[in-house]
């Protein structure tokens, strides 16, 4: 059994505390907006945000958290889905296949909200995820666009 | 706040659903009511609009005005889905804000004599081979409308127009909606000629319409086939002989059976096991855990050394296929005063998707219903029949988009053993999910090969004969023996055939060789996005770069020179010769320039590439400019995409892409083993669009054909080492 605070409830969760914190997400919260691609760090596809920082969802197990951390998911990024990253993404058409996407748009939006106006090295260091599709060059204009119309965390 | 809207249900109503269920799939009701999601998404595949008479085929239209247009082909992330609805649109003269898509099934296409066509959506075909049917499909079901408007009015049909889903009549201006008149229009006889436009009146066709199906890639509300959720549902993680072809020799079903949430230890046929549990991790856990011991037999044996020694011997073997040959290009090699020789290789590549391969089946004696991303769904029907025991009739493939395909989700192994699976827990849903692991070592490759070119030269250093061994092997001996032309894979000549167009090559020799020894090996080849055309390209492209420096020419002037009779590779070459400046100065920070071209799939493509390499070897791809001719271009801004994801793709594979063998088995078994570009090494990519009109090429292949040779091209201008070896993970770059 796990107590978790996810997009801004405590929900307690049925799971082994070894559970990675993304099939806890999945399985047991039913938020299945945070993807499985890889489950060793590798690939970015179950970045969720914990207290604001970019995260790995894959490899956190749920024994590491407790109520007090704010785990927030693709899900909970915004009430409408109108946070400037996921504006800026169907604004220019980012996504293709999509399935990295939620990874995506969750490790820009940390970035912006530390970084509010990051500059193309600010956003190779902070965006390590893969995209087979090959949507990167989007996926930079789309944190520029996002940046300029104003972001503030 | 996003509520938990997906949540997993109690377990009174997991119960309750279950019995449902059982209900619901014998009655093949609608899968989005089977599915049992909490809040389906606009995505998730609903039946064809039962309610709602269609007024063909492809067109639904709801009493609202709402359009729904149907699609056989798959949507993996390449933009089909909105590329097809361009077309039927542009025919229909519907409004573009009011139109949704759905998936049809295979069984429905079945049933109905292929009123589809073909599901398959690889080969960069989806629009191309689709383009006159939904184009036709969408004219007639306008027809159809402004017949019943006409009749309604009792006006001949000919004065009346249709314009964003509204009938005029012109004489009175009189006006009707076509939801107004769908429902009469769906009485109405097709009509025996159905006239298209000519292109030069397009207004939706050749512009860049957003995507239908962005919004919901944002929010993470688009179900893909590993989100899916059924009451009762149980989740199957399997682990195949990591040796192809190798079998369960032995498994003590005791070491995973008590783990938490485990219900069923399985074997599925000879060669693999799965743990049946409540979750994936719960699964996946009790998997590791598992005790299996394979029988790998001859197999076991097998390294990418002797590998390498078959595919060496097969350069200078005397038996070979031929696929292109003119002149003697043998005797004119062997009376040149020069010659000039090079061996090339190309590795095994997994397709690495970001989703790994899943289906959720359920599986009963007398019907047997899947849920699952597939790239061609009437394949997944016939190997679903197949596994599962019954008819195609009382089977069928409901689709869901895929989190990427790249040719892995045409074939369906993981489908088979899903449904294999599930036929030994009868009535009970089952989502089968491979581990990224199992994804790694069960992939179906990109081909092995090497290539042995040879040229021969005159004085002057002109080429009087080019002969291109190609050593590997063959993708339809192994997927498609039945189309084997008398032993000859006709596939492995991608981009290198006298004609044709899936792949002409692009320049003329006064005498030419290419043939084909074929070396298979254990390990399981498949169409892998670009296919043969990866290697050909580098071959080709690679060995003449080495030509023209080799006789002190310029790469450019070569090719000009070899292609007076190919106008369209010619254009695409020029025009990336223009836009990255070629022959004058490079820019700051730039070392060296490469270019490519080739034919494949329909369309020519050409890339120029600007790179550096520092004094520690490591490269820096700085511009891409690539040229792409289509005939016609349906989306420009999809076909920019697709450009860019190619060289992603295309690019991933040169720097990282290689899977060994080690004791029969794939040693890469995630990412950290298999890694791919990322966004610090994403170049600038400048994509020009140039459809010269006349004939219809795919654009979701083409340019990762120019990907590797453009950039191998500029590395060696750069640094003077000529790279014939791939991934450049293993290369050392400095100069020497």
């Amino acid at each position: 059994m796990a107590k978790l605070n996810v997009n801004g409830a405590v929900v307690e969760l049925d799971v082994a505390t070894e559970t990675p914190l993304l099939w806890a997400l999945r399985d047991q919260a039913g938020l299945t907006g945070t993807k499985y691609g890889c489950g060793i760090a590798a690939c970015g596809a179950c970045t969720v945000h914990i207290d604001g920082q970019a995260i790995r969802s894959c490899i956190t197990p749920v024994s590491a958290l407790d109520e007090s951390q704010k785990i927030v998911t693709i899900e909970g990024l915004s009430p409408d889905g109108n946070h400037p990253v996921q504006v800026a993404w169907r604004e220019l058409d980012v996504p293709q296949c999509g399935f990295c996407q939620s990874g995506m748009i969750m490790a820009a939006a940390a970035l912006l909200a530390q970084t509010p106006r990051p500059t193309d090295e600010d956003i190779n260091v902070a965006m390590s995820n893969i995209c087979r599709c090959g949507t990167y060059n989007r996926v930079r204009a789309g944190i520029h666009k996002a940046a300029a119309g104003g972001i503030t965390g | 706040m996003a509520p938990l809207d997906n949540v997993a249900p109690s377990r009174r109503l997991l119960l309750k659903g279950a019995a449902a269920g059982a209900v619901l799939f014998g009655f093949h009701l609608p899968p989005r009511q089977a599915l049992g999601q909490a809040a389906p998404s606009a995505q998730v595949p609903a039946s064809p609009a039962a309610q709602v008479p269609e007024i063909n085929a492809w067109v639904v239209i709801h009493p609202d005005d709402r359009v729904v247009l149907r699609m056989a082909r798959s949507e993996m992330g390449q933009g089909t889905r909105t590329g097809l609805a361009q077309m039927i649109a542009e025919e229909l003269h519907c409004d573009w804000s009011k139109i949704s898509t759905e998936y049809v099934t295979p069984g429905q296409s079945l049933a109905r004599n292929r009123a589809w066509g073909a599901f398959l959506t690889a080969g960069s075909q989806g629009i191309r081979n689709s383009q006159d049917y939904v184009r036709k499909g969408g004219a007639a079901a306008r027809i159809m409308l402004v017949e019943a408007a006409a009749a309604r009015w009792g006006v001949p049909a000919a004065e009346c127009s249709a314009k964003d889903s509204v009938i005029t009549h012109g004489p009175t201006g009189r006006t009707l909606r076509y939801g107004e008149v769908a429902a009469d229009a769906a009485k109405l006889t097709p009509p025996a000629e159905v006239p298209l436009k000519d292109p030069s009146d397009w207004t939706v066709i050749n512009t860049s319409k957003p995507r239908l199906d962005t919004a919901a890639k944002t929010t993470g509300s688009l179900i893909y086939g590993s989100d899916l959720k059924m009451p009762g549902m149980l989740v199957a993680v399997p682990r195949r002989c990591p040796v192809f072809g190798g079998t369960v020799r032995s498994v003590d079903r005791a070491s995973a059976a008590s783990m938490p949430g485990v219900r069923h230890v399985l074997q599925v046929g000879d060669g693999a096991v799965a743990v049946v549990a409540d979750t994936f991790w719960q699964a996946k856990t009790a998997l590791d855990a598992l005790k299996v011991e394979w029988e790998v037999g001859e197999n076991g044996k097998v390294s990418s050394a002797t590998i390498d020694a078959t595919l060496t011997e097969g350069l200078d073997a005397a038996e070979a296929f031929i696929g292109n040959q003119n002149g003697d290009a043998r005797a004119a090699i062997g009376a040149a005063p020069r010659k000039l020789e090079a061996v090339y290789s190309y590795p095994f590549l997994n397709h690495a998707p970001m989703e790994p391969m899943n289906a959720t089946v359920v599986w009963t004696a007398e019907r047997c219903d899947v849920w699952c991303p597939t790239q061609n769904g009437e394949a997944a029907l016939a190997a679903t029949a197949q596994a599962a025991g019954l008819p195609q009739q009382q089977c069928d493939i409901h689709r869901v988009d895929l989190g990427g395909g790249f040719g892995r989700r045409t074939t369906h192994d993981w489908l088979i053993d899903a449904v294999l699976i599930a036929k030994q827990i009868p009535g009970v849903p089952i989502k089968t999910m491979w581990t990224r692991e199992e994804d790694m070592v069960q992939g179906r490759y990109h081909p092995v090969t090497k290539a042995k070119m040879t040229a021969g030269l005159d004085a002057n250093g002109e080429i009087t004969g080019l002969h291109m061994r190609i050593s590997g092997q063959s993708i339809l001996s192994f997927v498609f023996p039945n189309a084997l032309q008398a032993g000859r894979d006709p596939v492995v000549f991608q981009g290198l055939n006298a004609g044709g167009a899936e792949g002409q090559i692009g320049y003329s020799f006064p005498n030419l060789l290419i043939d084909h020894a074929m070396r298979n090996t254990h390990v399981p080849p498949h169409f892998w996005r670009g296919v043969n055309h990866n290697q050909n390209a580098i071959y080709l492209e690679c060995f003449l770069d080495e030509v023209a420096h080799a006789t002190g020419q310029d790469p450019l002037a070569l090719r000009r020179k070899l292609m007076a009779n190919h106008p369209k590779h010619l254009g695409v070459l020029n025009a990336v010769a223009e836009r990255i400046g070629w022959g004058g100065p490079l820019p700051e920070g730039v070392q060296g320039r490469g270019i490519a071209q080739q034919m494949g799939f329909g369309s020519y493509v050409a890339a120029a590439a600007d790179v550096s390499v520092s004094d520690q070897g490591v490269l820096r791809i700085h511009r891409i400019v690539a040229a792409t001719d289509c005939g016609y271009a349906v989306n420009p801004q999809q076909i920019e995409m697709q450009v860019e994801g190619s060289f992603v793709y295309g690019l991933s594979a040169l720097l990282y892409g290689e899977c060994t063998v080690k004791d029969g088995a794939i040693e890469q078994t995630n990412f950290d083993t298999y890694n791919m570009l990322r966004m610090d090494e994403m170049p600038k990519v400048e994509t020009i669009v140039m459809p010269s009109g006349g004939f219809w090429g795919g654009v979701g292949e083409p340019t990762i054909m120019v990907a590797a040779p453009a950039v191998l091209n500029a590395i060696f201008a750069a640094t003077g080492k000529r790279i014939r070896t791939v991934p450049l993970k293993d290369q050392d770059l400095r100069r020497a």
